[in-house]
Formats: structure tokens, C-alpha cells, sequence
């Protein structure tokens, strides 16, 4: 029993995500208590992620093709692509992508034993997510008090639909990456526990990838249907 | 680093005995009791589309028959149609997913027992939302397949539709949460030695399952959150009056409809794929074949889905692409029904219940293959379509197919799951009621369809020439139910006082047997190592061998070594994986509900704090 008790101990650090829920195997020898020896030599939570990112592809892929397959078929006199500011949605594009880069930096600053490096970057991280969302916020009550709203026509209802779904999954990754900063400020996070910020920036690139898509499909190619480009 | 300073953990305390008692239900992770919660739910659920399936042949027993409104009876018919698949074969699949896979691949638990937890009420509360249609009179009432636009507010204005959506809606978020648990499961905690193909075949079709899931349950949760949006929020994706594609709901619905076939379908052709060697006492014939023709089929499942669509008028060259790919299907479906031949070949066959319900699988599978394989044909299709020659290959796939096989299944790992035998004479019977009633209520229907009796309709005028054979299909229908009460007297009979069965009744091939009946928390006192793919198999032959030889036989797969001992060290019970589940289910629920906040129903707002305080007392409880 004497290695439950060590477990309870560094189980302390989130222990879902250290050795994943799946701490039930005995393999005798094994006394570190720490990683636990699986069939691919992967950690359980990261294949999870993976597998849970292979399944999101899906859910953002159904959403852009409903998307593909009315865009196009914009009805006359109705807004449209033609609102979009390329500009202006650049820069929380190119915002979104740097935090990709700080979130790296967070996870090279905790495995180098850095504390400090690790709760900079996480909050720069998640301030990043914010600015976005705050530039989503924006960009949506702009198109809102110019008649281009998800109840308008079908082009709306499926950019809102997309974009606002994009915009749920930054939501949730700030608010997993502010738990993560709150809680290395508290507790610290110890180097070995690395997979905790490791998972979370899986998930945080993956939504960052995907907003690449959506800008160009959704933003870039109707935008350059149209004649002189707009505003 | 400051973890001194943590407040002490909420956790429910690790239970010492053997647990019992509601509260020991409520809080299980452990992968056998949550796999028994998925079989009995999933029974009571087959037992409720089984009362409907009774109530549509009651209604079509005779022509002009005012028994039932067109309305009920279309609710019967989706009603019949959604819980079958959503509410009993699926999750009864997944119970077998539950007790058998660890214990198949040498594991003590799935990888992330209390996510299993969860998925298991997520499941069980969808498919209660659902049901709870029929107390308020509210029965979806579309079809299973919830065609836009007609399932818009404007045209289906009730809470039916709706009612519809949030229950696949929260029932979707099991599968994939299950599918994600399971795929990690089988790909990282696979004993010492058992390569991937070395595992057994049930296993392979759990891991085929779970991606075809992944893969294909994502679409059906952007359709019905579309359409939910739509009912809702005022979007016009399915509204046709505005512009919108009438198809569009078609496409996103089959290419999610199609696979779901095979998701219905792997974990049957997995569970024939375990009872035919060992009631032949030989390997399995062709098992890399199996393999590769199940991913094959897997992989042409994602191409095919048109096929549901050849009275749209998409054009002689989709109808060519989508008619090929069909056909082509049948080439791997037919090499495993060929490798299963080859198994039963020269093998010393046992007819116990098991082999019975697994050879009488092959015999009515291949005959709804065949009917697929003839609509898959456009012309052909063009003549068959929303005809009950669909209704009637339908039923030989899935019941003649997947509930043969999940009988099967039954009655094959019951010794395992209760410690007690079925009896035989029962199990006899049970099988020859049911291939007897199957034939007599469905092989009709193909008359029928030719005869040309439209499915879904409630009342048929006389004169037509349908009348004696939909006779015949409900006097079959109830002898089915017969056959299902037959089981259900010899589960409680076996329950109460069956023989005893010991570890191993079958002499089996797999690591289950190896263990106690019904096994221990911990599964494996140690965790075995395997070499080979029959691993019971190969150590009892060697064993006896070294017992002929004279050597002191050695055991790999030791019982009987005392845990404490051995240091297995179980997760901790949890009831928040509940508490997630009933705040996840809070948010669907609140679409139902007469109660909003501004545009947003209430509970739904409520439910997100509850999901929150879930996810968030899961993630800081210790789980070792």
C-alpha cells in the first residue's frame, strides 16, 4: 500500500493528466510512480488528445463544407462577403498564431525548470486568446448592425455558425490556460508534470490551425470573388 | 514546489470489500459493472423498440386498420427505429466493448475508467430524455432519419423534432466520448506481448468501431446542431424557402448514416469471430484477411453514402461512383463470411446456443447482404426505394445480423458475466423460436416491397393483395417476442439457481477465460504475457503436453496470487463523472423546456455551471 500512498502525494499535481486516469496497472518493479509503461510508449491523455483532435477535424470539416456548399449562392441584396475587412481580421489572425508561439515558450519554460517563464507565457498565452475574442466580439456587432446576422440568409447562418463555434473553442482554451496559470502562480507546476501545459497546447495549436483554414476558406476566397475587393 | 499547502482532496474513499448498495453503482468505474449498466439499460431499451416494433405489426396486421393515428404510428416507427439503434444496439455493443475488451487484451481497466463512467450516464440520461417523449405525448415523429426540411419548425412545429435532437445529441457525446476511451485503450494497454495482430478478432473490431465513430458521429452532431439552430435560433441551413439546399440535410445525415451500418455491424462480425473458433476447436481461418477486410470495409463505408440518396437525381455519374463502391463492399464482406466458412471446415463443431446463434448469423447475413447488394443497383434501386424490400433487408442485417450476433455474445460470455451457466434446452429453444419467427415476420417483406407496399404507412387500403402476408409478418413478429421472452426466463432462471460455470466452460481461446467467472475488481493478479493468438489455447495444450512429459506445468496467466500482494493498485470511485453527466445533459435538456433567458433557455444556462463544477472536481480528485 505504501505506493498508493506515494501516489496520493504526487497525484497532488492534477493527477488526471500525469499518468492519466489509467493508473491501475502494477508491472511489479515499477516503484518510481511515475509514467506508466503503455503498448506505443505514449502517454494515455495524449492520445486522447490526438484521437479527440482527429474527431474535432470532423466536426470543423462538416462545418466548412456546409459552409462551401452555399457559399456562392449568395441571394441579391443581402450582405454578404463583401463586409468583410481582411485587415482588420490579419491581425487577429496573425494574433491568434503568435500565441501558438508563446504557448511553445511556455512549455520550453517549464521544462527547463522555469517557473517564471512558464506563467509569463501562459498568461501571454490566454491575453492573446482574449484579444482575439475581443476582436471576434467586435468584428460580430459590426456585421450584426450591418444586416449580416446568422438569421439573415444562409450564408450568415453558416459563418456564424463556423466562426462562432471557432470562437467556443478559443473560450475554452483561455479559460483552460488561465486554470493552468492560476494554478502554476499556486502550486507551481513541477518539470515532470510537463504533459499537463503539453496537452493543453495541443489542443490550443489545433485550434489555432484550424482558424488558418477558416480564414482562407471562409474569409480569403469569397473575398476575392468579388470585384475590386471590396471597401 | 508549494503542493504542501493543497487543501486535502474531495474524494469518496476507496472501498475495501467488495462494494455493493445504489451509491456503489452510482459511483463504479470499474469497466465490468459499467459494462453490466450498458447491458441492462440497453436490454430494457431493446425491450421498449421491441413494444413499438409490436404495435406497428398490430396496426399492420390488417388493411384499414384504425387501431393507432397516423400520428402515434409514426412516432412508433421513429420511435421503433431510434431507440433499436441509438439506445439498444450500439450500447449494447459497447457493454461488450466494457466487459470483454480489458479483459481480452490483459488490461485491469479501460485507460480512463472515470470518462467510461461517464459516458455510460451520459447515455443512459439521452436515452431516458428521449423516452420521456412518450409521457408528454411528444413522440419524434419524423422518421429516424429526420429529413429537412421537413423537420424545421415550420412544418414539424412540436417539441417531437426537438425531443428527437437533444436525445442524439447527448447520446452522440457517449459514443464519442466511449469511442476516444476505447481507441486509446486498445492501442496502449494491451499486455506485455499481444502485438496487434496478436490480438483477438473482437478487439480488432472494437478498435475499427471506435475510428469509424470518431469519424463519422462528428457530421451527425454538426447536422442536428444545424437543425437545432435552425428550430432556435432563426438560421436558414435546411430552409428551403429561403434558399437554403433541400439536399444538403441528406448528405450530412448518410455520410454519417451509412458508416453508422458498420458501426452497427463490426462489433457483431467480432463476436461470430470469437465463438466459431472455439466451438470449431480450431484457429480462426484467414486471420489477417479478417483484418484487412474489415478495414477495407471501413474505408469503402465512407464512399458509399449516395447510395441512400439514388431517387435525388444526382446524375449517372454519382449514380456510377456510389453503385460501384457499394458493390464493391460485398468483395471483403464475402471474404469473411468465406474466412468463417473456412474456420467451421474441418472443425470439430459443438452446437451449443452460442455456435447456433453464430451459425444462423452467417446463414441470415448473407441473405440481407444480398438484398444490399441488389439495391445497390440504381435501376433496381429506383424500383425498391421506400419500398418494404427495404424494410425487410434492413432487419436481416441488423437483426438477423447484429442482434444474432449480440445473442450470441450472450449467451456465449453470460458464464463469464454471472459465474452461472444458461441453460441449454432454453438457449436451444430461444434459437429456434427466433431464426423460426425472424424468417416468418421478415422474409414477407420482401414480397411485399415487390408487390409494392410503400414503408411507413399506417393504413393500407383493401384489394391491394398485401393482406395475408402482412398477416403473417405479425404473427411472426410476436413469436419474435416470444423467443426474447424465452431468454429473458432463462437469465432469471440462471440468475437464481444455474450450474455453477467455473473459470473456463468453453475451453476458450482468450484471456478471459483464464480468470474467475465473474472476475475479480482487479481483473489480473498479474498481468499476463502473451505470445501467441490463442494464448489460453496455446498454454492449456502445453501445459497438458508438459504434464504427458512429466515437467512441473507453469502457468503464465496466474489467478491466484493475492492482490494486496501483487500491489494492484484500482482507481478510486467518483461520482463526478454523474454530476458532469447531468449537467452536459442540462444543456441539451434546456431546449425542451418552457422556461428562457432572454434567447436562452434557462436549464441550459443552469447545466453549464453543473458540467463546470463536474469536469473541474474530476480533474483535481486523486484517481489512483
Amino acid at each position: 500500500m505504501a505506493r498508493a500512498i506515494a501516489h496520493d502525494e504526487q497525484g497532488r499535481l492534477l493527477p488526471q493528466a500525469g499518468h492519466g486516469d489509467s493508473d491501475i496497472h502494477d508491472h511489479g518493479h515499477d516503484d518510481h510512480g511515475g509514467e506508466h509503461p503503455t503498448s506505443t510508449g505514449l502517454n494515455n491523455v495524449k492520445v486522447l488528445m490526438w484521437t479527440f483532435i482527429a474527431s474535432e477535424c470532423l466536426l470543423f470539416g462538416s462545418l466548412i463544407s456546409t459552409y462551401l456548399a452555399v457559399e456562392g449562392r449568395t441571394i441579391p441584396n443581402t450582405p454578404g462577403p463583401e463586409l468583410f475587412d481582411i485587415p482588420y481580421t490579419s491581425v487577429s489572425a496573425f494574433v491568434l498564431l503568435f500565441s501558438s508561439l508563446s504557448m511553445v515558450l511556455a512549455l520550453a519554460g517549464l521544462q527547463a525548470g522555469d517557473q517564471r517563464q512558464l506563467r509569463i507565457w501562459l498568461f501571454v498565452t490566454a491575453a492573446l486568446g482574449l484579444v482575439f475574442l475581443g476582436g471576434q466580439y467586435y468584428e460580430f456587432s459590426t456585421f450584426y448592425f450591418e444586416e449580416f446576422w446568422l438569421d439573415k440568409n444562409f450564408l450568415g447562418s453558416s459563418f456564424f455558425l463556423l466562426t462562432g463555434f471557432h470562437g467556443a473553442h478559443v473560450t475554452v482554451g483561455v479559460i483552460w490556460l488561465l486554470a493552468l496559470w492560476l494554478y502554476s502562480l499556486r502550486y507551481g507546476i513541477a518539470p515532470e508534470k510537463s504533459l499537463l501545459v503539453e496537452i493543453s497546447g495541443l489542443y490550443w495549436h489545433f485550434v489555432d490551425v484550424v482558424w488558418i483554414v477558416i480564414f482562407a476558406v471562409v474569409y480569403l476566397i469569397p473575398y476575392s470573388r468579388i470585384e475590386g475587393g471590396g471597401h | 514546489m508549494a503542493t504542501t499547502t493543497q487543501a486535502p482532496p474531495r474524494v469518496l474513499r476507496r472501498p475495501v470489500e467488495a462494494p455493493s448498495g445504489l451509491w456503489s453503482w452510482l459511483t463504479t468505474v470499474d469497466h465490468k459493472r459499467i459494462g453490466v449498466l450498458y447491458g441492462v439499460s440497453s436490454f430494457l431499451f431493446f425491450l421498449a423498440g421491441g413494444i413499438d416494433a409490436l404495435l406497428i405489426r398490430l396496426q399492420l396486421g390488417k388493411p384499414m386498420n384504425e387501431l393507432f393515428s397516423p400520428d402515434h404510428y409514426n412516432g412508433f416507427v421513429t420511435m421503433h427505429a431510434t431507440t433499436m439503434i441509438f439506445m439498444a444496439l450500439m450500447p449494447m455493443s459497447v457493454a461488450f466493448f466494457n466487459y470483454i475488451v480489458p479483459l481480452q487484451i490483459g488490461a485491469r481497466d479501460v485507460a480512463f475508467p472515470r470518462l467510461n463512467a461517464f459516458s455510460f450516464w451520459v447515455f443512459l440520461l439521452g436515452g431516458l430524455i428521449m423516452s420521456s417523449s412518450y409521457l408528454v405525448d411528444a413522440i419524434p415523429n419524423q422518421g429516424w432519419y429526420g429529413y429537412a426540411p421537413l423537420t424545421i419548425r415550420e412544418y414539424s412545429p412540436g417539441l417531437n423534432v426537438d425531443f428527437w435532437i437533444v436525445g442524439l445529441q447527448i447520446l452522440g457525446v457517449a459514443t464519442i466520448a466511449g469511442a476516444i476511451n476505447f481507441f486509446v485503450t486498445i492501442i496502449n494497454m494491451r499486455a506485455p506481448g499481444m502485438s496487434l495482430m496478436r490480438m483477438p478478432l473482437f478487439c480488432w473490431m472494437t478498435l475499427i468501431t471506435t475510428v469509424l465513430i470518431l469519424l463519422a458521429f462528428p457530421v451527425f452532431t454538426i447536422a442536428l446542431t444545424e437543425l437545432l439552430f435552425d428550430r432556435h435560433f432563426g438560421t436558414t441551413f435546411f430552409d428551403s424557402t429561403r434558399g437554403a439546399d433541400p439536399l444538403l440535410w441528406q448528405h450530412l445525415f448518410w455520410i454519417f448514416g451509412h458508416p453508422e451500418v458498420y458501426i452497427l455491424i463490426m462489433p457483431a462480425f467480432g463476436i461470430i469471430s470469437e465463438i466459431i473458433p472455439v466451438f470449431s476447436r480450431k484457429p480462426l481461418f484467414g486471420y489477417a484477411a479478417m483484418v484487412l477486410a474489415s478495414m477495407a470495409i471501413a474505408f469503402l463505408g465512407f464512399g458509399v453514402w449516395a447510395h441512400h440518396m439514388f431517387t435525388t437525381g444526382a446524375g449517372p455519374v454519382a449514380y456510377t461512383f456510389f453503385a460501384l463502391s457499394t458493390m464493391l463492399i460485398a468483395v471483403p464482406t464475402g471474404v469473411k463470411i468465406f474466412n468463417w466458412l473456412g474456420t467451421l471446415y474441418g472443425g470439430s463443431i459443438n452446437l451449443r446456443p452460442p455456435m447456433l446463434f453464430a451459425v444462423g448469423f452467417i446463414g441470415t447475413f448473407v441473405i440481407g447482404g444480398l438484398s444490399g447488394v441488389m439495391h445497390g443497383t440504381v435501376p433496381v434501386d429506383w424500383q425498391q426505394s421506400d419500398s418494404y424490400w427495404i424494410v425487410a433487408h434492413i432487419h436481416y442485417v441488423l437483426f438477423g445480423g447484429t442482434m444474432f450476433a449480440l445473442f450470441a455474445g450472450i449467451h456465449y460470455w453470460w458464464p463469464k458475466f454471472t459465474g452461472t451457466m444458461l441453460n441449454d434446452k432454453l438457449g436451444q429453444a430461444t434459437f429456434w423460436t427466433m431464426l423460426v419467427a425472424f424468417h416468418v415476420t421478415f422474409f414477407p417483406m420482401h414480397f411485399l416491397g415487390t408487390a409494392g407496399m410503400p414503408r411507413r404507412m399506417s393504413i393500407y387500403p383493401t384489394g391491394t393483395g398485401w393482406d395475408f402476408w402482412n398477416l403473417v409478418a405479425t404473427v411472426g413478429a410476436f413469436a419474435l417476442a416470444a423467443s426474447v421472452w424465452l431468454f429473458v426466463m432463462n437469465a432469471f432462471i440462471s440468475l437464481r439457481r444455474g450450474e455453477p460455470a467455473g473459470n473456463d466452460p468453453w475451453d476458450g481461446a482468450t484471456l478471459e477465460w483464464a480468470i474467475a467467472s465473474p472476475p475479480p475488481v482487479y481483473n489480473f493478479a498479474r498481468i499476463p504475457t502473451v505470445s501467441s493468438r490463442d494464448p489460453l489455447w496455446v498454454e492449456k495444450r502445453s501445459e497438458e503436453t508438459a504434464v504427458e512429459l512429466g515437467f512441473a506445468p507453469r502457468r503464465a496467466v496466474a489467478v491466484v496470487a493475492d492482490p494486496v500482494e501483487a500491489r494492484v493498485h484500482m482507481p478510486n470511485p467518483s461520482f463526478w463523472p454523474l454530476v458532469a453527466a447531468v449537467g452536459l445533459s442540462m444543456i441539451f435538456a434546456g431546449f425542451l423546456m418552457p422556461w428562457y433567458l432572454g434567447a436562452f433557455p434557462l436549464i441550459t444556462l443552469l447545466g453549464i455551471p453543473v458540467l463546470m463544477v463536474g469536469i473541474t472536481s474530476w480533474s483535481f480528485e486523486p484517481a489512483g
